[in-house]
């Protein structure tokens, strides 16, 4: 009878852990919730990554039919002579010192002039944000046509003025810079994350700078660009990475093959059609391998170098 | 204007109308400058907002529109009338003084025309054709969008849309609240360097596993269904964990303890403690994860194949590469695919606006 209430039904079930200690518990507690994502990440993360790793080493095709061979480092020799590969990290290097940039600087600017107590500021923060929310395949179409040579509005624009615009999307030389404008269309998600970081400097730094007698253009290079660092490193680091997995707008403009004269063959528009178009997963694996490996160094980049520009609050308490 | 108004007072306090004067000056160049910011930001702001209005009122033009008059936002259309069965445009013409509203029907040399009025069809009159000008009025084509949605099943395409979207969200939100909460609440070892490694995921392009998931899905029979769009939301994504860990661990603690000696166990405690407090941030990033599998054209474009089977973005794809030359069309559906969003982002600015300080700024 006693027993009976001691232990409900609901408990037998856990009955292993009656000797357990209570922090052996918590931590038990703490692994089931957190089950979902070691199950996902070994699954779809780190058990891919080891299979393609094994992958870029064989010669598997995918409609062959057949198992796949051993092929040592062939497939990463043929891709770096292959003039495709280097085209699309060309590519790629290219759109990102034009549009991280740019954009960077940008979303900056407009984030510090909606900070400022102006007349109808909600309703510019809204107006800058909005095209950020709208990014995918309609946006892109939208775009496409207005970058149209003959029919688009932006050429037509340029007529009223006696000038003959390029075909934007249709010349080489023009792509990418296309491709930029568009980028910069949504730079207001970069925009808000700014106007957080700047609403989250406290107003006592500006006060302290004012009392001693710092001026506009100096509490900006000394309070504001400081403590806006980490965002701006947060920033940088998820943008050279979308560059790297930039797809939607490469291949709306350019189809899998970058045209025109594959001045738009984006490193993953190339992975994607070494995967998908010539079912080579041998090839495309050792592409994909060296796209995580580029990345890592690129970040590890940063990281290094944030050492010296990125300012953590943290830090100066530390050296205390 | 201090020196005039009042010497005397000038005289008086000299050290005090100093600064007066000089707070003034501050303020007249810090109103200068608002006045610019202010400008610099409204022009920006159309800037941006142009291609906007530009899709839509594409979306409301007919092909002749947007032949004869590509520039003008709003679709506007010639006034004719039947004269001896033949269309002829309206002219609002200045006639001794008097306006009349007359039917050009021939163009006679010398810059003239020859007008009629449609009550009095028998007097022709001879005008030079530069006093006249065409009536116009406002003519926006709404079938358009009855014409681009019965040409292409976009009904299917929202069907599985809609399947995919909120599929993913109940187990991004079911998944992700649990291992946050397994993050936020609870001490074990090995805890911190695990939830490292789940952000250092966040820098993980999904390029890189593709090809095996893919061949994964394949081995299961997936590829060419929606599951490969849903399941992998049912366990968990970096960017979501994070930013509701981060909201979490704002929680105080001292609830849980009450709830604990009330009883509750640590699911309980998640169920009616914690959830409750943390609605805005599941209300966040399920707005994320809506904008995400709704724009998303990466996946379905690996995985699914047969067209029955298309997401919104998909289909929009494919209808532009076979109607390219139906502009009119593919506008009216792409406005079709950003009403959602828009939306969303106007009834629910709050949440975004909160999931990104939660997130982008303690990052």
């Amino acid at each position: 009878m006693s027993q009976a209430s001691n232990t409900p039904p609901k408990r037998s079930l856990l009955r292993f852990m009656d000797g357990w200690s209570l922090q052996k518990r918590e931590a038990a507690a703490a692994y089931v919730y957190i089950a979902p994502w070691i199950v996902g990440f070994l699954i779809f993360t780190l058990g891919p990554m080891v299979v393609s790793l094994g992958l870029s080493f064989t010669d598997y095709r995918t409609i062959a039919g057949r198992a796949p061979n051993f092929v040592g480092l062939d497939n990463y020799l043929r891709m770096f002579n292959s003039p495709d590969f280097w085209q699309s990290l060309r590519v790629t290097v290219t759109f990102a010192a034009m549009a991280l940039p740019s954009g960077l600087v940008l979303s900056f600017v407009i984030a510090i002039l909606l900070n400022q107590k102006i007349p109808f500021v909600n309703v510019w923060r809204t107006i800058y944000f909005l095209p950020s929310v709208l990014a995918g395949v309609a946006v892109t179409l939208l775009w496409i046509l207005i970058f149209n040579p003959q029919i688009g509005a932006l050429n037509q624009f340029l007529a009223l003025f006696g000038i003959r615009g390029p075909g934007w999307l249709t010349d080489p030389n023009y792509a990418l810079l296309s491709l930029t404008i568009m980028s910069l269309w949504g730079i207001g998600g970069g925009m808000i994350i700014y106007l957080a970081g700047l609403q989250g400097i406290p107003t006592d730094l500006y006060d302290a700078a004012k009392v001693d007698g710092a001026n506009v253009v100096q509490r900006f290079f000394n309070v504001t660009l400081p403590m806006m660092t980490p965002v701006l490193f947060y920033n940088l680091v998820l943008g050279l990475i979308g560059t790297f997995s930039y797809f939607t707008n490469a291949f709306l403009v350019g189809g899998a093959d970058g045209a025109p004269l594959k001045s738009t063959l984006f490193y993953n528009l190339n992975l994607y059609r070494t995967a998908f178009r010539f079912f080579e997963m041998g090839d495309a694996s050792a592409l994909a391998w060296i796209m995580f490996v580029i990345i890592l160094v690129l970040t590890l980049l940063i990281f290094r170098s944030s050492e010296i520009w990125v300012f953590y609050e943290g830090e100066l308490r530390g050296k205390k | 204007m201090a020196t005039i108004q009042s010497s005397a007072a000038l005289e008086a306090t000299p050290p005090q109308n100093a600064l007066r004067r000089f707070q003034l000056g501050m303020k007249g160049t810090r109103l200068i400058l608002h006045v610019i910011t202010t400008f610099l930001l409204a022009l920006g702001a159309v800037v941006l907002m142009i291609p906007l209005l530009y899709m839509i009122s594409m979306a409301f033009k007919s092909p002749a529109q947007i032949r004869t008059d590509p520039l003008n936002l709003i679709p506007m259309s010639a006034l004719t009338v039947q004269i001896d069965g033949r269309s002829a445009p309206m002219h609002r013409v200045k006639l001794d003084g008097v306006e009349r509203e007359l039917a050009l029907v021939r163009r006679a040399p010398g810059g003239n025309a020859q007008f009629v009025d449609p009550a009095n069809p028998e007097e022709v009159l001879l005008l030079p054709l530069a006093d006249a000008e065409p009536i116009r009025y406002f003519d926006p084509r709404l079938t358009n969008f009855q014409e681009a949605f019965t040409t292409v099943p976009f009904d299917r395409y929202l069907i599985n849309t809609l399947i995919v979207t909120f599929g993913g969200m109940t187990g991004m939100l079911i998944s992700c609240t649990l291992v946050a909460y397994g993050f936020s609440r609870f001490r074990a070892p090995w805890l911190n360097v695990l939830f490292l490694v789940l952000l250092s995921t966040i820098m993980l392009p999904r390029q890189v596993t593709i090809i095996p998931t893919y061949l994964l899905y394949n081995a299961l029979g997936w590829v060419d269904t929606l599951l490969p769009l849903i399941v992998p939301a049912f366990f968990a994504n970096a960017y979501d964990v994070f930013l509701l860990r981060q909201f979490f661990m704002r929680i105080p603690l001292d609830l849980d303890d009450a709830a604990k000696i009330d009883g509750a166990n640590s699911f309980q405690t998640l169920l009616y403690v914690i959830l409750p407090q943390a609605r805005p941030a599941l209300i966040s990033v399920a707005i994320f994860h809506f904008l995400y599998a709704w724009n998303d054209f990466y996946e379905p474009m690996i995985f699914l194949h047969t067209p029955q089977n298309w997401t919104m973005a998909i289909g929009l794809q494919s209808f532009n590469a076979l109607y390219s030359t139906n502009t009119h069309l593919v506008m009216a559906a792409s406005v079709v695919m950003i009403i959602p969003p828009i939306l969303l982002f106007f009834f629910a600015q709050r949440f975004f606006m909160q999931g990104i300080v939660i997130t982008g700024v303690k990052g």
